[in-house]
């Protein structure tokens, strides 16, 4: 879908926003957006994208579905959370960095075997961010997951559900919309 | 009942215990768990973020592949991120006819189909509805009667799909937790988030909210989880939460089948209790 499409698409979602901040008030979030979600909804129907991945409000959703249970029109604001997750990442905003690296990591560890396995998925994500520090923050908790027997210090080499034909089907017909 | 079985990545690996756990206490409940033959990835939050055709593609590889088994109609899912991504398969295909021919023809790459016939179920249903709290406590041999268990639900079992419990004010663990002889631990923060995967993206704000969390359950022996995902924030970072709020806040983190297991006499090594984070002395203790 071009990021175009989805915008109309997106705004289409929250179209009837009342701007009541009923979904701000939810939010578990909202203490550390620089945008309220209600904010954010005004600047979705106004176009004004620049702000929009400018902020980081829906990079802070974290899907847990308050505002779309309490919302009284009734409207799928953490679906529209998404659709922005997926704009920011196909517009490869340097904001997000973080973000994309990790669920790049994560797709390409499921492509390749079916599975995640978070040895990998951790490794693949500290290589994509480049930063030679970011691996110790999580040391210790590594290493206490090592010790326990759940996580081993290497990925099993067995591929064991390659989904290559699914990821490739999904990006064809992707791409002929 | 029996069930087929989708245990989820986490299940194999940082969430070890929760497995053992599950497939112990459902044994010891006369159920079997058949396991999805060759299942996949869910897709997690890292595909709804790319694409929404793939979020979708995903999970329902997985439901295409439990058709096959014709006689066993619901899908037992533990953990709740894989929940919601099945669950939403599951609804997109009672609704919407032209997903369904999508899906089809992505799902043909893999030579699988899928008509939506059937039932995803998160563990905290099947365990409150089909199993119940009588038949705990009538199998009950071991009392768990000192101890102060909190319930914490986390989001994705309850939001957005209201399947089995009051998605604001969830209640469906509070009869389990008595009927193994402990006391329910009042609190406000059993249905609010943990952060998800902002533990790793986002630290300082996903260390905020579960310090929040473990504020709440002052007071309580446990907590007791119904997600890798929440068990893994609730316990890993408790040391370093404590440090920053300069006051004591460790507590001990179950899994559900872990309570209900150790009240039905298995022992901590058959539950995998050896294997989580947070299981303190004072815990170990009040147990015996």
């Amino acid at each position: 879908m071009l990021p175009s499409d989805e915008l109309t698409r997106t705004q289409a979602l929250m179209r009837a926003c009342i701007q009541c901040g009923t979904c701000s008030a939810s939010c578990p979030n909202e203490f550390a957006m620089d945008a309220t979600p209600r904010q954010l909804w005004r600047m979705l129907l106004l176009g004004r994208t620049d702000d929009i991945f400018n902020s980081r409000t829906f990079a802070l959703c974290s899907d847990c579905y308050c505002c779309t249970l309490r919302c009284p029109r009734g409207l799928p604001a953490t679906e529209a959370m998404e659709a922005l997750k997926r704009m920011a990442a196909a517009g490869e905003s340097d904001r997000y960095r973080r973000h994309h690296a990790f669920y790049k990591s994560f797709l390409k560890g499921v492509r390749r075997r079916g599975r995640v396995n978070e040895t990998e998925l951790m490794g693949t994500y500290f290589l994509r961010l480049r930063s030679p520090l970011a691996p110790l923050r999580f040391l210790p908790l590594g290493l206490k997951l090592t010790l326990k027997g759940k996580v081993s210090p290497m990925p099993p080499l067995k591929r064991r559900t390659p989904l290559d034909a699914l990821f490739g089907r999904v990006a064809e017909l992707e791409e002929g919309r | 009942m029996n069930y087929q079985y989708y245990p989820g990545c986490s299940l194999e690996g940082t969430a070890a215990e929760y497995n053992r756990s599950t497939v112990a206490l459902m044994a010891a409940l006369e159920s079997e768990l058949l396991e999805i033959e060759g299942w996949s990835c869910c897709g997690a939050s890292a595909a709804t973020a790319s694409s929404r055709l793939l979020s979708l593609a995903l999970p329902a590889r997985n439901l295409a592949l439990a058709e096959r088994n014709e006689a066993l109609s619901d899908i037992l899912v533990p953990c709740s991120a894989c929940y919601l991504n099945l669950k939403r398969v599951e609804e997109t295909l009672k609704s919407d006819p032209g997903g369904q021919v999508e899906l089809n023809q992505v799902l043909e790459a893999e030579a699988l189909q899928i008509q939506g016939r059937k039932r995803v179920r998160h563990l905290l249903d099947v365990l409150s509805r089909d199993v119940g709290p009588e038949d705990i406590s009538k199998k009950r041999k071991k009392r768990l009667g000192p101890l102060r268990v909190a319930p914490y639900y986390g989001c994705q079992c309850l939001r957005p799909y209201a399947v089995f419990d009051d998605p604001e004010k969830p209640r469906s663990m509070e009869a389990l937790i008595e009927a193994t002889g402990a006391v329910v631990h009042d609190w406000h923060m059993g249905a609010k988030c943990c952060g998800a995967s902002h533990i790793t993206t986002e630290m300082d704000v996903g260390l905020k909210l579960v310090a929040g969390i473990l504020k709440d359950a002052r007071g309580a022996d446990a907590i007791v989880t119904v997600c890798p995902m929440c068990q893994m924030n609730l316990e890993a970072y408790q040391g370093k939460i404590a440090r920053q709020a300069k006051e004591p806040l460790a507590v001990t983190v179950l899994y559900l089948p872990q309570l209900l297991g150790l009240c039905l006499g298995m022992s901590l090594e058959d539950l995998g209790i050896d294997k989580n984070l947070s299981v303190t002395d004072a815990f170990l203790q009040r147990l015996t």
